[in-house]
């Protein structure tokens, strides 16, 4: 079996935060070899929305990495071609009554003091910004730094972007991690042969469980199932990424039942996509008739004009969560040369370029962004014994 | 009839061609209550597809061969129990819990058959049916590959001819030229020729003599063996000239045809320079064989198995079960072979549904082979008739070397209006490998038409001149549902049971 | 040898309507779909389409190639190879996704 030209990095993922890290590590140049058993943008990527929000999150480590995700996506759509379809069209969330407006006030002046800039509409203002929103609603606030990408694009263009610095072998999977006398990394296996590095990234997404188990160590990343409805192709009928307060709470919320809120958004390609619903059933796949049903009246309710308009597809995608909701990026004390950049559950594609930048910086000894204690991949204590319960293995 | 508005039917059957019917007709003979449900307002499927009656053919018959075997199965739907529903779009069947471990039709467990409804499925009440068991019988669609061209108006598919002929009595031009590949090429020159087009030429791009190389299985099968002769004999009187080898490899107009080139194609399809000739005409029917339509079946997990033609079909049993308990399949979802063998195998899957939900084995001795009787007789018709199905497949399956007739700017996804450079392109420089991934990257296939018009073209140059992986056929709506309708599946307003 | 399709199967309609296309009048018959009433009257193309404005009209004739789509009385995307025409329709050349009105 022919051993290649060793390369700086291996990254174990071809999505968007592999993809990432990749185009990061590379710039600041290093030799990487992106591996992924698909293709580019095989799993959760490709099912994604494209989401860059920071509307959605509460102030702590996580909305630090989605302001500094923020300005480097600006950055990054200026480099990239304009298939990635960057649009900072804004993120609008909308309330039905009173109460839920206070909520959203709360939430929204916490967030004014973590650095996201709000802006309160008043319920009769709502149409200046979306002509065909419900009449009726009490009011909602204006996320300004609310942007979307076209996610597969977004990992392909990063790849190709990166240069000759990366190499992508795609459609071979990683079967085992190579490590030395001190358990050190050395490399990986997979089925066409061994490939060499000193470090490896598991940016393997929904399966970086299962990738962490390859190498020893315990990494609770669990799926968490939610469908995309996608209508026929419009006009611009929705400007913004606009959604019902209560999405904050399902996406905050550790539940396994299923939770659905109504999230509605235009595309530059026409169609309107319509999220979002969570649930943790594994990787089941089989369409759920009560998911599109509450999916489709919460998208009809928001803008009853789309009543009469088709829905064309649907998916589902497969969240990578970790049970406090925050991902896991960096080294892993426990096995050297190991780096972890995965369980970054719906908000993966925003957070790809810090999450990229700050493995390059781990990678090269660069000074880091933001502190990455909370994001530490040791965090979780494995259960006895050591499989961890409910962890799907890699299909 | 069912006893009362919540309970099931025995068996929905969905379609209502010619393995929809001899199922539907059978089950219920057998005393199983059966709704069979169709998108369109008659019965006949593409096959025996026929004018409406306010347009009052006396010889619907002229334009179909076998005609007799529908009309039997017609008069026997008449004089049964079948609920037929017209109109009825099935988007979606999901299987409701029942008793665990054991077989569908065995317990409680039932299924729920989605549908929209009207002409073109835009009627807003949603309508759900539920029943003990399923017969898929929902036939193929007609695959194509792109060239140069084929977006032009006065370009229709070859099966998309002869259906607007044989439901509208109207052809799409006056001098059309039939290209392609496939059985039904002839059968469709001959239908449009008798109907008053002049056909210039049938370009067939494999080459006939691959048959011989199978001579059994048309040995044994003197019906279908006769209906080549019926067509071979209408394109001779009506002078066609049939070029084996051949492909339409460019198509002129600017807003609709006006002549295609016909070359000469080389054992691997690849197109011979210097061959190309033109051929004046108005129309050109085109078509590369058929697709199982297996939507409604991979979603819910059916196992399928790759037929020789490079096209899926769903994997059965010898009795026509699927890989799923309780769902059964007839006709072309198994792989294309034609109205007599849809026929059987409906009949054969009406009889092993009746005897399923009776408790009773519909073969009673399997270890004697296929076993005596009626079901024994069908099974034997069946597995000969599908032998012979394979044969034609295989001399029917797109040649490796099709994609270099086409140029960077043709259009391969005709809905989203994706070209052959920019599939080239997602494949070479941005690590697509797969039709999902292009698709992803490029568009082709996210548009009205999912896929099935493009889904052969961009599996092959995904395949970068490897073998292709078959088009998936997996489509969760297996027709666009208003959103409205979705909003309304309520499930306690939306039994139609009768 | 037949002449024409209706000659073929020996057609004794019932009496032929009018339609519109684009304000222009066609004569269609009972039981003929929207596109067989545009095929008799020789007109192939009723759609163009999103991106590059091309033409566009019935191609696999039986509801799933989504390429015939047409405005039909004033709504958009319906497939007009299966839509019955009906006396009086007015049938409009479909620009794109049909949808301009909805556009903000």
């Amino acid at each position: 079996m022919p051993t290649r030209k060793p390369s700086d990095v291996i990254v174990v993922g071809a999505g968007v935060v592999g993809a990432a890290c990749a185009y990061y590590a590379a710039q600041a140049g290093l030799s990487v070899t992106v591996v992924d058993r698909g293709s580019v943008a095989g799993g959760t990527t490709g099912a994604g929305e494209g989401n860059l929000l920071v509307s959605d999150k509460e102030p702590g480590p996580e909305l630090e990495l989605a302001l500094l995700a923020n300005t480097l996506w600006r950055e990054l759509a200026d480099v990239l071609p304009p298939h990635v379809e960057y649009e900072a069209k804004g993120g609008l969330v909308v309330a039905s009554g009173e109460s839920g407006m206070r909520a959203l006030r709360d939430f929204a002046a916490r967030q004014e003091k973590a650095g996201v800039t709000t802006q309160e509409v008043p319920g009769d203002r709502l149409h200046d910004l979306e002509p065909h929103l419900a009449p009726g609603l009490a009011g909602g606030f204006l996320y300004p730094q609310d942007s979307q990408v076209m996610p597969a694009h977004a990992a392909a263009q990063l790849l190709h972007a990166a240069g000759d610095r990366v190499r992508l072998r795609l459609g071979e999977e990683v079967t085992g991690i190579l490590t030395g006398a001190a358990g050190e990394i050395r490399g990986v296996r997979t089925a066409a042969g061994e490939l060499h590095a000193p470090y490896v990234v598991n940016a393997a997404g929904t399966w970086g469980g299962a990738l962490a188990e390859l190498a020893g160590v315990h990494l609770p990343v669990l799926p968490r199932r939610g469908f995309v409805l996608v209508t026929e192709p419009l006009p611009r009928v929705v400007r913004h990424k606009v959604y019902a307060a209560d999405y904050v709470a399902d996406v905050a919320s550790g539940s396994a039942a299923l939770q659905t809120s109504a999230v509605v958004e235009g595309t530059p390609a026409g169609p309107v996509l319509i999220g979002a619903s969570r649930e943790r059933v594994g990787f089941d796949r089989t369409l759920s008739i009560e998911v599109l049903r509450r999916l489709a009246a919460g998208a009809t309710g928001l803008f009853p004009v789309l009543g009469t308009v088709r829905a064309m597809r649907t998916y589902p995608g497969f969240r990578p969560y970790l049970p406090d909701h925050l991902p896991a990026i960096g080294p892993d004390p426990r096995v050297h040369g190991l780096l972890h950049a995965c369980g970054h559950e719906g908000a993966g594609i925003g957070l790809a370029p810090v999450t990229g930048q700050i493995i390059a910086r781990c990678l090269t000894s660069g000074e880091l962004p933001l502190d990455i204690d909370p994001f530490r991949p040791d965090r979780f204590t494995a259960p006895e014994p050591a499989p961890a319960p409910g962890s799907d293995p890699a299909p | 009839m069912t006893a009362s508005p919540s309970e099931p039917y025995d068996l929905v059957v969905v379609g209502a061609g010619s393995a929809g019917l001899a199922g539907a007709v059978t089950a219920a003979e057998l005393g199983l209550s059966v709704a069979l449900l169709d998108s369109t307002t008659q019965s006949g499927g593409q096959f025996y597809r026929h004018p409406a009656p306010a347009l009052g053919a006396v010889r619907p018959e002229a334009l179909h061969h076998d005609w007799s075997a529908f009309s039997d199965l017609r008069r026997r739907l008449a004089a049964s129990t079948v609920t037929h529903l017209t109109g009825h779009h099935v988007w979606s069947v999901v299987r409701e819990s029942g008793e665990s471990g054991a077989a569908a039709g065995e317990t409680g467990e039932t299924w729920a058959v989605h549908a929209i409804t009207g002409a073109d499925g835009t009627e807003e009440q949603p309508v759900r049916i539920t029943a003990r068991a399923l017969l898929l019988a929902t036939g193929a669609y007609e695959r194509q590959l792109p060239f140069p061209g084929w977006t032009l108006p006065g370009v229709v598919g070859a099966g998309g001819a002869q259906a607007m002929l044989k439901s509208g009595l109207v052809l799409p031009g006056r001098r059309i030229v039939v290209a392609g590949s496939g059985p039904l090429l002839l059968a469709v020159a001959s239908s449009l020729a008798a109907a008053g087009a002049r056909v210039p030429a049938v370009v067939e791009a494999a080459g006939y003599l691959r048959y011989a190389r199978s001579p059994r299985a048309l040995v044994t099968n003197p019906a279908k063996a006769a209906e080549a002769l019926v067509h071979g004999a209408a394109l001779l009187r009506h002078r066609v000239r049939v070029l084996p080898g051949s492909a339409v490899t460019e198509v002129h107009g600017t807003d609709r045809v006006e002549a295609v080139t016909v070359s000469r194609l080389d054992g691997d399809w690849t197109p011979v320079p210097g061959t190309g000739r033109r051929i004046a005409c108005d129309a050109l029917a085109v078509g590369h064989g058929l697709v199982p339509q297996i939507e409604l079946a991979t979603a819910v997990g059916c196992a399928t198995r790759a037929l020789p033609d490079g096209t899926l079909g769903l994997a059965l049993d010898d009795l026509q079960e699927t890989s799923v308990a309780g769902l059964w399949a007839a006709g072309e979802t198994g792989g294309v072979g034609g109205a007599e063998l849809a026929r059987t195998e409906g009949e054969l899957a009406g009889r092993a549904i009746a005897a399923r939900l009776r408790g009773r084995r519909a073969d009673p001795d399997p270890g004697r082979g296929v076993g005596p009787g009626r079901v024994g007789e069908l099974r034997r018709r069946r597995d000969r008739m599908r032998a012979f199905a394979d044969v034609m497949s295989a001399a029917h399956a797109p040649g490796p070397g099709w994609p270099a007739w086409l140029e960077d700017e043709t259009d391969v996804c005709r809905c989203e209006e994706v070209t052959a450079g920019r599939v080239r392109e997602a494949v070479t420089e941005l690590g697509a490998r797969d039709a999902r991934t292009v698709k992803l990257l490029t568009r082709a296939g996210m548009g009205w038409c999912q896929g099935r018009m493009c889904g052969t073209a961009v599996a092959c140059l995904a395949a970068r001149g490897g073998t292709p992986e078959p088009p998936a056929e997996r489509r969760p709506f297996a027709v666009p549902v208003p959103l409205a309708t979705l909003a309304a599946l309520d499930e306690r307003a939306t039994e139609q049971n009768l | 040898m037949a002449r024409t399709p209706a000659d073929l199967v020996g057609a004794q309609p019932d009496p032929p309507f009018e339609i519109t296309f684009d304000g222009r009048s066609v004569t269609a018959l009972p039981g003929q779909t929207v596109a067989a009433a545009l095929w008799g009257a020789g007109i192939l193309a009723w759609r163009t389409t999103r991106e590059g404005g091309r033409p566009r009209g019935a191609f696999c004739g039986i509801g799933q190639c989504y390429d015939c789509l047409a405005t039909v009385n004033g709504e958009p995307n319906r497939r007009a190879c299966l839509v019955p025409a009906r006396p009086g329709d007015a049938i409009t050349t479909q620009e794109g996704h049909g949808h301009d009105r909805l556009a903000v």
